[in-house]
């Protein structure tokens, strides 16, 4: 596109994200400062995602973008139009096509492997921010290892509710040493960043951070040993492709309380109804 | 006073601007002692304090603890991490105010197993089991475990600090003015409570008070402080009946007797 630079960002922004980037990925889960841009896109939509997009697409990239699973959103539409556009690379919505995939409150249900790339959207990239509000001591925490605290937070839903209540944003330890958000996803895709052969980038565009998952690290959820870590789904096959193994979204489909269980991974869901026919 | 001491502190100086808050102090604490410091208001007893638990770094001299193998560590050289570690564990602190140290948004519960989660406790029956137990040595009803301090009353916030603290089995407890602002029969009940509290598993015990009757009731030792320095220092009962430096005999002279 005429008039701007391959991928939106200026060269000296990409190297200074690349610079944060690496530094994320040699310190798995810690987060990394970085001077966020301005970015056509409202915060919270995903700005720290486009800009470390941006910063690692080259000209023979495969985009991907979803939003809660599904590629045909007005988030997942725009962001792949915008860098089809600015970057004139090409996009898909096959999960397995695809070298760099953004995403938004989902992993992909195809397992990743080693040559893809995944970008999460962040809003909130403090694991510890609903208990400490100060930065100078969450800092301070994240530098000691000193995430008891954390487990008082887990201690208190079971005291209340019977059960850890978290059901998305669910805190992880990476590497066993850095508490991590993994940005809000359902803890029913915890599991999947555990040993993923996907090299894993969070951007949080608002905060200014950048963290990183290396491929093959290690990463488990926050749990006590009589209140294991378990996810939680919905206890029906997919209404359209029978999936069983897949994160449903509840879908209202009438005034009269009906309603349609379907896997949020649409592409998932459409792969499995064509391989079916 | 056999063998060698916990905590020892040698010539410590520190001035705010102008003014000196502690002058040459020098403390020596045994295992399972429990030394009070006294003194009037500005006498430099809180920062006498705040320095000994190494929250604080003075201008002069040192602090040296003797941790549970015998070696000898000084607070103020140590790195943050350990200190933070010998806090949450082996050392604990009371505070006046209650809502200082409690989380005001957790459940009893919570807050009484917070210092086990940090040292890496990770078995919620275990957590709860060991809350309920220093509860019930509280005298706090255990039906309360689930309920939110702002809630509780000033002693049994009082109370739930103590049992917070003393969840760990800490050697070392500092405690700043524990009855400071309860009502009198409160606070005599928590008097009973900390001196039974303490005597058992053999804590040591530095507090600070202003209350002459309430060092008399706990305190081995007593030190008597003045514009930051340690004007007079014994066994309580030696220097509450025959105070030797004029400014004690005035402290003394000025309590009611009963």
């Amino acid at each position: 596109m005429k008039g701007y630079n391959f991928a939106y960002l200026d060269e000296q922004t990409k190297r200074m994200i690349r610079r944060s980037l690496l530094k994320a990925v040699a310190i798995p889960g810690h987060q990394v400062p970085f001077g966020s841009r301005e970015i056509p896109l409202p915060y919270g939509w995903g700005t720290g995602g486009i800009q470390v997009t941006a910063s690692i697409l080259g000209a023979g990239d495969v985009l991907k973008v979803i939003d809660q699973g599904a590629d045909d959103t007005t988030n997942a539409v725009s962001i792949r139009r915008f860098f089809a556009r600015t970057a004139g690379i090409a996009t898909t919505t096959a999960t397995a096509d695809a070298t760099v995939i953004q995403t938004r409150h989902r992993i992909p249900e195809t397992p990743l492997r080693e040559d893809q790339i995944i970008v999460y959207q962040v809003p909130q990239p403090e694991p510890l921010f609903r208990l400490e509000s100060s930065r100078v001591e969450t800092k301070r925490m994240h530098g000691l290892a000193d995430y008891g605290s954390m487990h008082v937070k887990l201690y208190e839903d079971i005291a209340r509710f019977g059960q850890i209540s978290i059901s998305y944003d669910y805190p992880v330890m990476v590497n066993d040493r850095y508490l991590m958000s993994p940005s809000p996803i359902p803890a029913f895709d915890n599991p999947k960043m555990d040993m993923m052969p996907a090299l894993q980038l969070f951007g949080a565009g608002r905060e200014k951070r950048i963290y990183a998952i290396p491929p093959w690290t290690r990463v488990t959820s926050l749990d006590f040993q009589d209140h294991p870590f378990r996810t939680i789904n919905a206890p029906y096959p997919c209404g359209l492709c029978g999936a069983t193994d897949s994160y449903l979204d509840e879908v209202v489909t009438d005034d009269t309380g009906g309603r349609l269980y379907v896997c949020s991974d649409t592409d998932y869901c459409s792969r499995r109804r064509g391989a079916a026919e | 006073m056999t063998g060698p001491a916990l905590l020892s502190a040698r010539g410590l100086g520190l001035t705010f601007g102008t003014i000196p808050a502690l002058a040459d102090v020098d403390v020596d604490l045994w295992p399972s002692e429990m030394l009070a410091i006294v003194g009037e208001s500005g006498s430099g007893k809180t920062t006498l304090l705040t320095v000994l638990s190494g929250r604080l770094k003075p201008d002069r001299g040192s602090v040296r603890y003797r941790d549970p193998d015998g070696h000898i560590h000084d607070v103020h050289a140590m790195p943050a991490p350990v200190l933070r570690r010998l806090h949450r564990s082996d050392w604990g602190f009371v505070h006046q105010d209650p809502r200082q140290n409690l989380r005001m948004a957790v459940s009893a519960g919570g807050n009484v197993g917070e210092r086990l989660m940090a040292q890496g406790a990770r078995h919620y029956g275990d957590i709860r089991a060991a809350a309920l137990d220093w509860l019930g040595q509280v005298e706090i009803d255990a039906e309360r475990i689930d309920d939110l301090p702002r809630t509780f009353s000033g002693g049994m916030l009082q109370r739930l600090q103590i049992a917070r603290t003393l969840v760990t089995h800490p050697r070392l407890v500092f405690m700043d003015e524990p009855t400071g602002g309860l009502d009198v029969s409160v606070q005599a009940r928590l008097l009973d409570l900390i001196r039974s509290l303490v005597s058992r598993p053999r804590i040591a015990v530095v507090l600070v008070t202003h209350d002459i009757a309430v060092a008399r009731l706990l305190a081995h030792r007593i030190a008597v402080m003045q514009r930051g320095r340690i004007v007079e220092t014994g066994l309580t009962d030696q220097v509450l009946d025959d105070p030797q430096h004029p400014y004690t005999q005035l402290l003394v002279s000025s309590v009611l007797s009963a």
